[in-house]
């Protein structure tokens, strides 16, 4: 037998970086460079943005001033609309999108599976896929209303797509050797299933959420912009159509941070998923 | 007593291309003992991997058979396992879960055996500590003792191994010939270890099958003299340089041109 002295291990490479010991001591500025230069740029746009709207040079009909915008986003959120709106809008975008991570993960991974069905409803995906979903978005009103149920399905069809098309991906790109080697271990078709292609497909069917997400978003404004009297899309539509640029302004602040903060959850989640991947 | 009996396999290969058929294994017959290292060298292209794909039961063949203990063999199975020249680990697995992955998929040992299994394996192979790592914080060396000790936890009757080492650098290469030895000790299966690399061969096998390509045939068996255990300084004897020049004068190739080929 082999005798413990005679066990030589090798350093993995992963414990080989050195570069903890040699980086030199780093002053606040150097570690938080990004953030300070970012904000420093904010700042100053904003400063300058307020000073001419503060001197009248701007008119609000055409644009607005932060002042304005702060003022109007606090009215709106003392009395309540905001809230409300904000409600609406996320439920919209909440029930589409899982209804759509879903149906896309399901659908996906039979098609991906399946040759033959992925024979028979190619054609129909790759079409679909194709047309800009917000093309349908009348069709939808025509069948869903203008209430909240045409908003939902238009955030579902949107997201649905790439998380279906990642997911096809992900099944498909089954590795080679990995296939031959569960073989060579007797593995059933089922194994192979359960313990190759969907492992392997997680960080594709996570990158088709991350696009899911993004697509998901932009479907629920449009869908509120397109009928509907609530809902953020509603109150950027609204806002342009009387002219209320400050009213306008708040809507797309609070769609650019959705998008942010929503873009970022789903990339947390795809580094949980593939923190097997050496590169981090 | 003869363990893994390859008796007058013959496989043939359609080439779409050319349109035209490729006789890969002609007349191949090789006896294995119980117990016994056996290496096959032969040039890129004289159908060695071609070979021990079908003893695996991953490739289909034309004529012949291929038995284990007499009991002729279809498709894969628990008696064989196979150590691949890419490690094949399932990166999202630790080392632990790739070790067990054989013995899973299989489903021979419960639970408690399983993790006994795993446990002694990987302790075979050096790697007791690295259970929780990910095969992608390992070296290329590291990953091959993963696929090794993945073989082995299976309790296979014989081990099939395909160039498991082609892939390292020359001194780990080395480095991991002696371990198997070390390991092969211990364990003790039927191996049957495919190679490209003559010295390879002799310094690990009790026999070494020669093959020569197109078609794919057994020019001869030398049996290696020397006993065990191996050291590397071995490769330097006089009689091992005789064995290895003699193998050379066999395939009938430059070594340049056989180096130059093998390469992937």
């Amino acid at each position: 037998m082999l005798k413990e002295s005679e066990i030589v291990v090798e350093t993995p490479k992963a414990a080989e970086a050195g570069d903890e010991l040699d980086r030199p001591r780093q002053t606040f500025y150097h570690k938080h460079e990004a953030v300070i230069l970012g904000g420093a740029a904010i700042l100053l746009t904003m400063g300058v943005w307020q000073a001419f709207w503060a001197a009248g040079k701007i008119s609000p009909l055409f644009f607005s001033g932060p002042s304005a915008i702060a003022k109007r986003f606090w009215d709106a959120f003392r009395n309540g609309s905001l809230a409300s709106d904000l409600e609406y809008s996320g439920l919209n975008f909440a029930l589409g999108f899982i209804l759509a991570a879903l149906a896309g993960v399901v659908m996906g991974v039979v098609v991906g599976w399946y040759k033959r069905v992925s024979m028979l409803l190619g054609p129909f995906l790759n079409a679909f896929y194709a047309t800009p979903r917000i093309a349908m978005v009348p069709l939808i009103i025509i069948w869903f209303g203008i209430g909240m149920w045409s908003k939902v399905f238009i955030v579902f069809i949107s997201a649905f797509f790439p998380i279906l098309v990642n997911t096809i991906g992900g099944v498909r790109a089954i590795d080679r050797d990995l296939l031959r080697c569960a073989r060579a271990y007797c593995a059933s078709d089922w194994q192979i299933f359960t313990s190759i292609a969907i492992p392997g497909a997680v960080p594709f069917i996570l990158t088709g959420i991350r696009q899911g997400v993004a697509l998901g978003l932009i479907g629920v404004v449009v869908g509120e912009m397109f009928g509907g009297s609530q809902g953020i899309g509603f109150m950027v539509a609204y806002g342009g159509q009387t002219f209320a640029t400050d009213t306008l302004f708040v809507g797309v602040i609070i769609i650019a941070f959705a998008g942010i903060l929503l873009t970022a959850l789903a990339e947390r989640l795809e580094r949980h998923f593939s923190r097997w991947r050496p590169e981090r | 007593m003869v363990k893994l009996d390859i008796d007058h396999v013959f496989k043939k290969y359609w080439l779409e291309r050319s349109a035209n058929e490729v006789l890969a294994l002609s007349d191949v017959s090789i006896k294995v003992e119980d117990g016994e290292f056996m290496a096959i060298v032969g040039p890129s292209g004289c159908g060695k991997t071609s070979l021990l794909n079908i003893v695996a039961g991953l490739l289909p063949y034309d004529r012949g058979s291929v038995s284990i203990d007499g009991k002729q063999v279809h498709g894969p199975g628990v008696d064989r396992a196979v150590v691949f020249q890419h490690s094949s680990l399932l990166p999202w697995r630790t080392i632990l879960g790739n070790v067990r992955f054989g013995m899973e998929l299989q489903r021979r040992f419960d639970e408690n055996t399983m993790k006994e299994r795993a446990e002694q394996f990987i302790k075979l192979v050096g790697l007791t500590g690295f259970e929780r790592h990910y095969p992608g914080e390992l070296s290329g060396g590291m990953q091959q003792r993963v696929n090794l000790a993945r073989a082995l936890a299976s309790d296979p009757k014989v081990l099939l191994m395909d160039e498991p080492f082609a892939a390292l650098d020359a001194q780990t290469r080395e480095f991991m010939q002696s371990e198997l030895l070390k390991i092969w000790s211990a364990a003790r299966k039927t191996v049957l270890f495919i190679t490209h690399q003559i010295n390879e061969a002799i310094y690990l096998a009790d026999r070494v099958a020669v093959m020569s390509a197109r078609p794919g045939k057994v020019k001869d068996v030398f049996r290696i003299p020397f006993g065990r255990p191996r050291t590397l300084s071995l490769k330097r004897d006089p009689r091992f340089l005789e064995i290895e020049d003699a193998i050379w004068q066999l395939v009938e190739e430059k070594p340049e041109r056989i180096m130059g080929l093998a390469l992937p």
